[in-house]
Parts: C-alpha cells; sequence; structure tokens
C-alpha cells in the first residue's frame, strides 16, 4: 500500500532530519511512530502527502512514487490520503459542515464548491459521519465555537470524507487532555478498522501509542531503530529511542 | 529560604528616567510650538469672546432653505455610494497584488507604492486636481474619494491577506482540493468578515469626505456650505451642520447592520431585537 | 440524540443560512444594489468636460513641470513646519480632551447610561464633522491662522480617540478590576492601576495613529485660512502658479509618507 524507499529530508544542508528511511506500510491496521522531538517524525508524516518536500527517496503509494507528482497529478493523490493535524486546522470562520465538506473539495468543481452546492451523497455522508464522531447535530456550529476534543473530531471527519485509503495522523492528541487523547485515539482506531483504512499515527505518548497500535515503529536521530510489534517494546529499546545522548543533538 | 537580610531596603518603585524626561520634553514642546504658532492665552481669550456671539448667530438653526439642503446632502450621499462602490472594485486586484505572501515581488512592490501614494494624498487635493480634469460637480468627488478608497482598503486587504494562517490553508490543500477551492474555503473565510467590516468602514469614511469636497467645487453638500459661511448665514450654517451629523450617524447605523447580517448572521428580526451590544471587529480602525 | 439521526434518509438536507438569514442578506444585496444604480444615473455628468479631461491632464502635467525647486526656501519650509506642529499641538491637545470624554462613554467605568450616551453623542458629532468644516468654524470664532487649526484638529480627532478608547476601556479585562474593588479601592484608585496599565499600549498605539492622519489633515486646513502649508497651497493655486502647487504637493508628499513610515515603525515595536 505504501512503501518509502531511501527516503530522506534536511532542512540545512548537512544536518539531515531524516536518514535513509526504508518502511513498508501495509493496506491494514494502526501504526505507530514514536520517538522523542525533533528526530524527524512529524517530517516523516508530511513527507508523504508532500506538505513537506523530501530532499531524497521515493514514496510509493499504490503503485505511483509520490515525490514525482506535481500540480494535478498531486492532487489527485492527495485526495485519497487523509490527515488529521496536531492543531486540529479547522477552517475557524466555517460551519462544522463546511468543514467536512473540505474533505470533498477534490472532488467537487472549485465554482460548484464556492456556491456550496454538493452533491446530496456528500451532505448525508457527512451527517452520517458526524452521528459517528458523536457530533450530531453539531453541522451548523461555527468551528471556533468548539472545543479542543470536539474540534479533532470534525478533524477526523474531515479526512475520512475524502474516502481516504490512507489516513496519516500528526501527533493528534497532543493538544489535548488525557481523557480526551484516549477518547480521540479510540475513535481513530475504530473508524479506521470499521472502514479498513490503514492508519499511520506520529505521536509522543508511549503508553497510548502501545495501547492503540499494531505495530510500532520507533525513530531516534533520523532513523528506524525499531519496528515490531507493542509487545516487542521492552526497556532497552525504549532508552535507545528516548534516553541516548543522540536525540539530544 | 534563607536570604541575608539586605542592608539597605530597596526602593519598591524605582524613580525611572525615561518617562520624566519624555514627559519634561513633551512640555518644552508644547511651549515652543504654541509660541511658534502664536497662540497665547490673550488670543485664546479674544477668541472665546467671539465665541460666544459666533453661537448665538448659530442658533436657533434655520431650515428654511431645506430644499437646497436635501439636494447638496443627496449628492453627498451619491458621490459616497459611487465611490465606494468603484473603491472596492480597484482596491480588490490591487490590495490581492500587494500581497506579498501570495505574489513575488515585482507584483507587490508597485501595488503597494500605488496604494502609498493613494493614501499618501488628502482626498480634498485629489479633489481639487480632478476638477482641473474634469471640471465642477459630483463627478471630480467621486472620482476623488475612489482613489482615496483604493488606499485604504488596498492596504487593508493586503494586511489580511498576509496575516492568514498557514495551517487553515495547508489543510485545506491536504485534501487535494483545486487552488481556487483553496483560496475560496481556506483564504476568503478569514479575510471575509474583516473586508466587510473595513469595506463598511470606507462607505462610513466617504460619506463624511463627501460632506467636505464640495468646498473645493467636487459636489456635495460642503459646497453649500462654504457659500452659507462666506455670506455669513451662521443660522443656515447650523442646519447644515445638523443635517450632516444624521446621514453619518444613519450611515453608520447601516454599517453596523450590515456588518451584523454578514458576520454574525443576524435576520432582520434580529436586528431589531439587538441594541447596543453588537459584535465589532476590532481589526478596523477608525479615520 | 439530536432529532436529526431519527429523520429519513431523504431529509438530511443541509442550508447554509437560514431563511431569515437570506432575507436579511438579500436586503441588504437589494439596498446596495438600489442606491448604486440610483446614483450611477442621477450623477451629473458634463460630457464635454469628461472629453476634454485628457487634454486638461495634459494641459495640467505640463505647466507643473519644471517644478518650482527655489520657491521651497521662502515660505514653503516654513509653512511645512507650522503644519507639523499643528498636528502634533492638536493632537496632543486631543488626548487630553478625548481621555475624559472616553471614559465617560464606557458603561463598565460611568454606569449611568445618559451620560455615557451624552458622551457619545460628543464623540459621534466630533467625527461627523470634517477637520475641514471644523476648521471653518474656528476661522470664523478665532479669526484666520494657526490657532483655528489647532482648534479643529483637536476637536476632530477627540471623537477618533475618545470612540477606541472607549472600547478599549470596555474591553479591558475584568480581573484585576474586581480584585482592585475587593480590597476597597477608590474609583480613582482603579482607573489608574486597574484600566490604565491595559489600556496604555493601545492608548498610544491610537494617538500615534491619529497623529499620522492629523498630519495629513493639517495640510489642507491652511485652504480655508487655518494655517499650515494648506495657504501656501491656496495662494498658489489662486495665482496659477502650477510649478510651485507640484512642489508643493511632492513636499506633502513626501512628510506624509515619512511620518506614516516612522509612526508604523514605532507602533510596530510597541505591539
Amino acid at each position: 500500500m505504501l512503501t518509502l524507499r531511501h527516503l530522506s529530508k534536511s532542512y540545512v544542508p548537512g544536518k539531515p532530519v531524516l536518514q535513509d528511511i526504508d518502511l513498508d506500510i501495509a493496506a491494514e491496521g494502526l501504526t505507530a511512530i514514536i520517538g522523542p522531538s525533533g528526530t524527524g517524525k512529524s517530517t516523516l508524516i508530511r513527507c508523504i502527502n508532500r506538505l513537506v518536500e523530501p530532499s531524497a527517496g521515493a514514496i510509493l503509494f499504490e503503485g505511483t512514487d509520490l515525490a514525482r507528482l506535481s500540480g494535478r497529478a498531486l492532487r489527485h493523490a492527495r485526495r485519497h490520503i487523509g490527515m488529521v493535524f496536531q492543531e486540529y486546522n479547522l477552517v475557524e470562520r466555517l460551519t462544522v459542515m463546511e468543514n467536512l465538506l473540505c474533505g470533498r473539495l477534490g472532488y467537487v468543481g472549485a465554482w460548484k464548491a464556492w456556491r456550496r452546492k454538493f452533491p446530496p451523497e456528500d451532505i448525508r455522508r457527512a451527517l452520517d459521519l458526524l452521528d459517528v464522531v458523536g457530533l450530531a447535530g453539531f453541522a451548523h456550529r461555527r468551528a471556533d465555537a468548539l472545543s479542543g476534543g470536539q474540534r479533532q473530531r470534525v478533524g477526523i471527519a474531515r479526512a475520512v470524507m475524502q474516502e481516504p485509503h490512507l489516513l496519516l495522523a500528526d501527533e493528534p492528541t497532543s493538544s489535548l487532555d488525557p481523557k480526551t487523547s484516549v477518547e480521540i485515539m479510540q475513535l481513530l482506531a475504530d473508524v479506521a478498522r470499521s472502514r479498513s483504512i490503514p492508519v499511520v499515527i506520529n505521536m509522543h505518548d508511549v503508553g497510548l501509542a502501545t495501547r492503540f497500535a499494531d505495530r510500532i515503529v520507533g525513530m531516534s536521530g533520523g532513523r528506524v531503530v525499531y519496528d515490531g510489534p507493542p509487545a516487542g517494546l521492552g526497556d532497552a529499546i525504549l532508552k535507545q529511542i528516548y534516553g541516548g545522548e543522540d536525540w539530544l543533538q | 529560604m534563607t536570604d541575608a537580610v539586605p542592608t539597605s531596603p530597596a526602593d519598591p518603585f524605582p524613580k525611572t528616567l525615561w518617562p520624566r524626561i519624555a514627559a519634561f520634553a513633551l512640555l518644552a514642546y508644547v511651549i515652543y510650538a504654541c509660541a511658534q504658532l502664536d497662540i497665547s492665552f490673550a488670543r485664546v481669550e479674544t477668541g472665546l469672546e467671539n465665541a460666544s456671539r459666533f453661537f448665538s448667530r448659530l442658533f436657533p438653526p434655520n431650515f428654511a432653505r431645506w430644499e437646497l439642503l436635501v439636494k447638496g446632502l443627496l449628492e453627498s450621499l451619491q458621490i459616497a455610494v459611487l465611490a465606494t462602490t468603484l473603491g472596492i472594485a480597484l482596491a480588490l486586484p490591487v490590495g490581492l497584488a500587494g500581497a506579498r505572501n501570495l505574489m513575488p515581488a515585482w507584483v507587490s512592490w508597485p501595488a503597494r507604492a500605488l496604494i502609498v501614494v493613494a493614501r499618501s494624498l488628502h482626498p480634498v487635493i485629489v479633489a481639487i486636481l480632478f476638477v482641473k480634469a474634469v471640471g465642477f460637480g459630483a463627478l471630480a468627488g467621486v472620482l476623488a474619494l475612489t482613489v482615496a478608497s483604493i488606499g485604504f482598503i488596498g492596504k487593508l486587504f493586503t494586511e489580511a491577506i498576509e496575516e492568514i494562517s498557514p495551517k487553515q490553508v495547508e489543510a485545506v490543500r491536504a485534501t487535494g482540493a483545486p487552488f481556487a477551492s483553496v483560496l475560496a474555503f481556506g483564504v476568503m473565510p478569514q479575510v471575509f468578515s474583516r473586508f466587510i467590516g473595513f469595506a463598511t468602514y470606507q462607505l462610513d469614511s466617504n460619506l463624511r469626505n463627501s460632506t467636505m469636497v464640495g468646498i473645493v467645487g467636487a459636489g456635495g453638500i460642503g459646497g453649500t456650505l462654504f457659500a452659507a459661511f462666506q455670506r455669513f448665514d451662521y443660522d443656515f450654517v447650523c442646519a447644515i451642520l445638523i443635517a450632516i451629523i444624521s446621514l453619518i450617524m444613519l450611515g453608520e447605523l447601516f454599517a453596523t447592520a450590515v456588518r451584523a447580517i454578514f458576520i454574525d448572521g443576524a435576520s432582520l428580526a434580529d436586528l431589531f431585537r439587538r441594541r447596543g451590544a453588537s459584535h465589532r471587529d476590532r481589526l478596523v480602525e477608525d479615520d | 440524540m439530536s432529532p436529526v439521526a431519527t429523520l429519513p434518509a431523504q431529509e438530511r438536507v443541509w442550508q447554509r443560512f437560514t431563511p431569515a438569514q437570506r432575507i436579511a442578506r438579500f436586503t441588504v444585496y437589494f439596498v446596495i444594489v438600489a442606491a448604486i444604480v440610483a446614483a450611477a444615473q442621477t450623477i451629473e455628468v458634463i460630457p464635454e468636460f469628461l472629453a476634454d479631461a485628457p487634454e486638461q491632464v495634459g494641459d495640467l502635467l505640463t505647466r507643473m513641470w519644471p517644478i518650482d525647486w527655489p520657491a521651497y526656501r521662502g515660505d514653503v519650509h516654513d509653512a511645512l513646519i507650522e503644519t507639523i506642529h499643528i498636528a502634533s499641538l492638536g493632537t496632543l491637545l486631543a488626548l487630553v480632551l478625548a481621555l475624559p470624554v472616553g471614559v465617560l462613554a464606557a458603561h463598565n467605568l460611568v454606569p449611568y447610561t445618559p451620560v455615557n450616551l451624552l458622551a457619545k453623542l460628543v464623540l459621534v458629532s466630533s467625527r461627523s464633522v470634517n477637520s475641514l468644516v471644523w476648521a471653518l468654524l474656528f476661522v470664523g470664532i478665532f479669526g484666520p491662522g494657526a490657532l483655528a487649526g489647532t482648534l479643529a484638529i483637536a476637536f476632530r480627532s477627540i471623537g477618533f480617540v475618545g470612540k477606541l478608547c472607549g472600547e478599549a476601556l470596555e474591553e479591558a479585562h475584568q480581573g484585576p478590576i474586581e480584585a482592585l474593588a475587593a480590597t476597597g479601592a477608590p474609583w480613582r484608585s482603579i482607573l489608574t492601576f486597574g484600566y490604565w496599565p491595559q489600556v496604555k499600549p493601545a492608548f498610544w498605539s491610537i494617538a500615534l495613529f491619529r497623529f499620522d492622519i492629523n498630519v495629513r489633515e493639517s495640510a489642507v486646513l491652511g485652504l480655508v485660512g487655518a494655517g499650515g502649508i494648506g495657504m501656501a497651497l491656496d495662494s498658489a493655486l489662486n495665482l496659477f502658479q502650477w510649478g510651485r502647487v507640484a512642489l508643493i504637493l511632492l513636499a506633502i508628499l513626501i512628510v506624509v509618507i515619512v511620518t506614516e513610515i516612522i509612526v508604523t515603525q514605532i507602533r510596530k515595536r510597541m505591539l
């Protein structure tokens, strides 16, 4: 489904943030990428949908190399990848419904979208999704009137509206309190499982990661140092990921 | 916590030097400038004597020539409406061109320069020039205030675009939306309410200015006012002033209503129910 | 849960605006379009003048060149300085007068509505009358000269400063105010220690902004005799000395732009 080959990224020449990453994501399951701050987790996630430009490497998604796409082809590919952001990134002044419909912008012509003439199935899908994420009746609320947890639910719903083949989440719970974090992770896991969408989440809470993920990828110093089930995440490995001198650079 | 007791108690309110120097400098400047401008208490005193006589001639206001008054007011309103419309229409592309986060430098700098010049010349001066070019009358006034509007709206529009949150735009891009939709859903919602704010503000400002460009012959009630002044018809002057203030207050009411309807989503019934506690878009500053 | 969940599938529609909102929006559109059409139809355009315009503009530009540089040494320079003095003194006077009025207009400081309304009326009237019209009034009272100009600037600015300061006061955080009131502080102390520190940055920002505008306004007051460079402009226009007119316009432009740059930089550092 998604294969990363020799993916590298340097923001400043000579100081690579991602070093030669090779990763295979299967068509099902929840993969959590963990590691200390600054180790390139966020960069990795954002390289996948080209929000950040990789310096080198291939991103094979359903057979196409995303790193080589541009313009319309890239947009078409992005339609199939949904993204959930740490700070929700909702359009604050739009209503919940309009934010959800943003997920269909890749499929609806610009003129129709401007006039808010979306196909009725999209409206129905949006209302159903609102039920699923527990926000029934919120369609007309403005996004900036919601709490953090509610906003992230809208963010998840927006991503699922795209009917994506892959879900990316960049620290989706880092701005939320512990209880809400668990609820959001549960929601993500349930939604992904029920629709058979693979999820790649980058997070720094190891506890949440081991609880919800099927597979853990541990990063340190821009490289993958662990790739396996949560059960294998012993103390030694954790120390290697978080405790060593490496990540202090 | 065992801190050593200080040998001398520190002054909890140290007298800072800079504000005092500044205050003193300001005072010195005021005295100097007053001398330069020949402002003295003696002059103010004689003036105040004049003032009481002057005010007695202002009241009661004389509305006898109300037809002339209404004609002038309508012309001023006309100037304001057309100048705002033209001004907005022209300011939008110019303002967009001036946004450094969207446009390359060779586009944004000329646009910004144009906006700066349009703002720096006082509308009355621009009106004088247009009167020379297109003759006396309301057209000169419309053109002059259009230039002023472009300067104001253009600048604020550019600022609004440059201040948008890139995160919201990023999220819309990540869904695979075409550029036009990214603008419509990511950029527009962020600038729209500010735009309404300064468009209504500019209508107000143009209404105020339109009552004055007549003084140099560019149409509107300003001409009537100036003529009345020169003929010492001070009671008519008072009537005109009252009319001007009323017109502007009506304009402000309209502007508040438009802001409530488009920014806060009010309905007509809401407008009548809601008195006073209207949402102010604090991003617009008065003129 | 909500009633929407129990509706049959066909009923699940979404409308961006409620009918009431749509009526309101449509009314505004209608009023605006009607106003524009009415205005455009009745505006007095004399076709001969309009056709003449390019020629007139060309004529104007040729007469303005060469710019009469030597004239600067004479009264133009002095008049410019006088203009800046008018703007400065006028702004300072306005600050002194506007603060009490702004305080009286703020409901959370002075909870007597009639007083608030009266203060707001004062502020609205001050804003509605143009500085040029104020100048006319004061020239009538005090005679021509810079005194009339200074007062005109001051009285026009009271409304601006007062309104914005009033808004800043109304939006001040009530937390510190409550704390002070709880200690039994008198009203004046609450003003000085509770409101003033919160309002101070906004106040100076507003003052600087108004000064910037006032420099622009002061330049034209002379057209009605209230001092400053406007008087030089007026005489040059009356004598058709276009070279001099061009010089004066250029001088005004430069002073206004320089002032705006300085003020913007200071305000940026203050925020």
